[in-house]
C-alpha cells in the first residue's frame, strides 16, 4: 500500500504548479483560472488522501464542497471573462483598470 | 504490486499533464491538459478508495468545468501571442516563489516525518460502517450530519447560476422576440376564417 506522504508529495507538487502557473501567464486570465483549478485539485487530493488513510469520511466531503465551489467560481469567473472581453475586446489583466481600483 | 504501479503512473501522469496545463502556449491544449490531469487524479482518488469523488471530479470537472472553460477559449477570439509576451520575463520570480512554497512545503513534511507533529485522530463518527461501499457511507453521512452544508452548497450553486445568467445575458434590439400578452389575447375566430371558392379559383385572404 502507498503511504500518505507520497500522496501529499504529489498533492504540494500540483500546488506549487498551480502557483507557478499564475506568476508565468500573468496575462492571460484563462490560464490563470485554470491554474486555480489545479490548486483546488490539489487540496481535494489531500483531503480525499487524508480522509482515506485516517479512516474518517469527512475529508471527502469536505472535498465535494471544494468542488461545488470550484465549479461556482469557474463557472463566475468565466462570465466575468466574456463580460470583460465584449466591453474591451481584450482579456489581458495587465491594464484592467476599468473601475479605478 | 499493481497499486504501487498505478500510483505512480496516475501521479507522473496528473503532474506531466500539470506541467503542460501551465507551458502550453495555445490555451485549447491547456484545457485538454487540464482534462488529463483530472483523469489522473480520478484514478489516484480511485487507489485509496474514494470511488464516489473520483467519478464526482470526471462529471463535474471533466464534464462540466473543462467544456466551460473550452467553450470561452474556442468563442472568444484572443490573440494569445501577444498574451504570452511576458512569460521568459516572469519566469525566474514565478519559479522562485514557487521553489520557496514548495520548500515550505517539504519543511512541514519534515517535521512530520520528524515526529513533531501530531495528526489529528478522528473521533470515529464519520468512520465509514463496516462492509459500505463507499457512496453509500458518503450517503449516509452527507444526508445526516452533514443536511444543512449539503443544502448551502445548493444554495451556492443556483447564486453561481443565477449570477452567470445575469452577467452574461444582453437585451438585443434587433431581434425579434415572442410578445407572450399577444399570443394568449389570440382568440380562435380571428385567426381562422372559412372561405367557399369556386371550382377552378384561388382563395384571396
Amino acid at each position: 500500500m502507498i503511504g500518505i506522504e507520497h500522496y501529499v508529495v504529489v498533492s504540494a507538487i500540483l500546488f506549487v504548479l498551480g502557483v507557478l502557473g499564475i506568476f508565468l501567464n500573468r496575462k492571460n486570465v484563462i490560464v490563470i483560472l485554470m491554474a486555480i483549478e489545479l490548486i483546488l485539485l490539489a487540496v481535494n487530493i489531500n483531503l480525499v488522501a487524508f480522509s482515506a488513510f485516517l479512516g474518517d469520511l469527512t475529508g471527502q466531503i469536505f472535498a465535494m464542497f471544494v468542488l461545488t465551489v470550484a465549479a461556482g467560481e469557474a463557472a463566475i469567473g468565466l462570465a466575468i471573462l466574456v463580460i470583460y472581453f465584449r466591453g474591451r475586446g481584450t482579456i489581458a489583466v495587465e491594464d484592467a483598470n476599468r473601475m479605478k481600483g | 504490486m499493481i497499486q504501487t504501479l498505478a500510483f505512480y503512473i496516475f501521479a507522473s501522469l496528473v503532474i506531466a499533464s500539470a506541467v503542460m496545463v501551465i507551458m502550453s502556449r495555445n490555451p485549447v491544449h491547456s484545457v485538454l491538459w487540464l482534462i488529463v490531469a483530472f483523469f489522473n487524479a480520478a484514478g489516484l482518488m480511485v487507489l485509496v478508495g474514494a470511488e464516489f469523488i473520483a467519478m464526482l471530479l470526471v462529471i463535474v470537472y471533466v464534464g462540466a468545468v473543462a467544456v466551460l472553460f473550452l467553450f470561452v477559449v474556442m468563442m472568444l477570439d484572443i490573440d494569445f501571442a501577444e498574451l504570452r509576451a511576458g512569460f521568459v520575463k516572469n519566469f525566474p520570480l514565478g519559479l522562485a516563489i514557487a521553489l520557496v512554497l514548495l520548500a515550505e512545503m517539504v519543511m512541514g513534511l519534515g517535521a512530520y516525518k520528524a515526529g513533531g507533529m501530531q495528526l489529528g485522530t478522528p473521533d470515529g463518527t464519520a468512520a465509514a460502517a463496516v462492509g459500505a461501499s463507499n457512496i453509500k457511507a458518503i450517503g449516509a453521512l452527507l444526508y445526516s450530519k452533514y443536511l444543512f452544508l449539503f443544502e448551502s452548497a445548493g444554495i451556492i450553486l443556483l447564486v453561481a447560476m443565477i449570477g452567470a445568467i445575469v452577467l452574461t445575458h444582453r437585451q438585443r434590439g434587433d431581434t425579434r422576440g415572442q410578445v407572450i400578452s399577444r399570443q394568449v389575447a389570440r382568440r380562435p375566430e380571428e385567426a381562422t376564417v372559412n372561405t367557399q371558392p369556386e371550382v377552378g379559383k384561388g382563395v384571396q385572404l
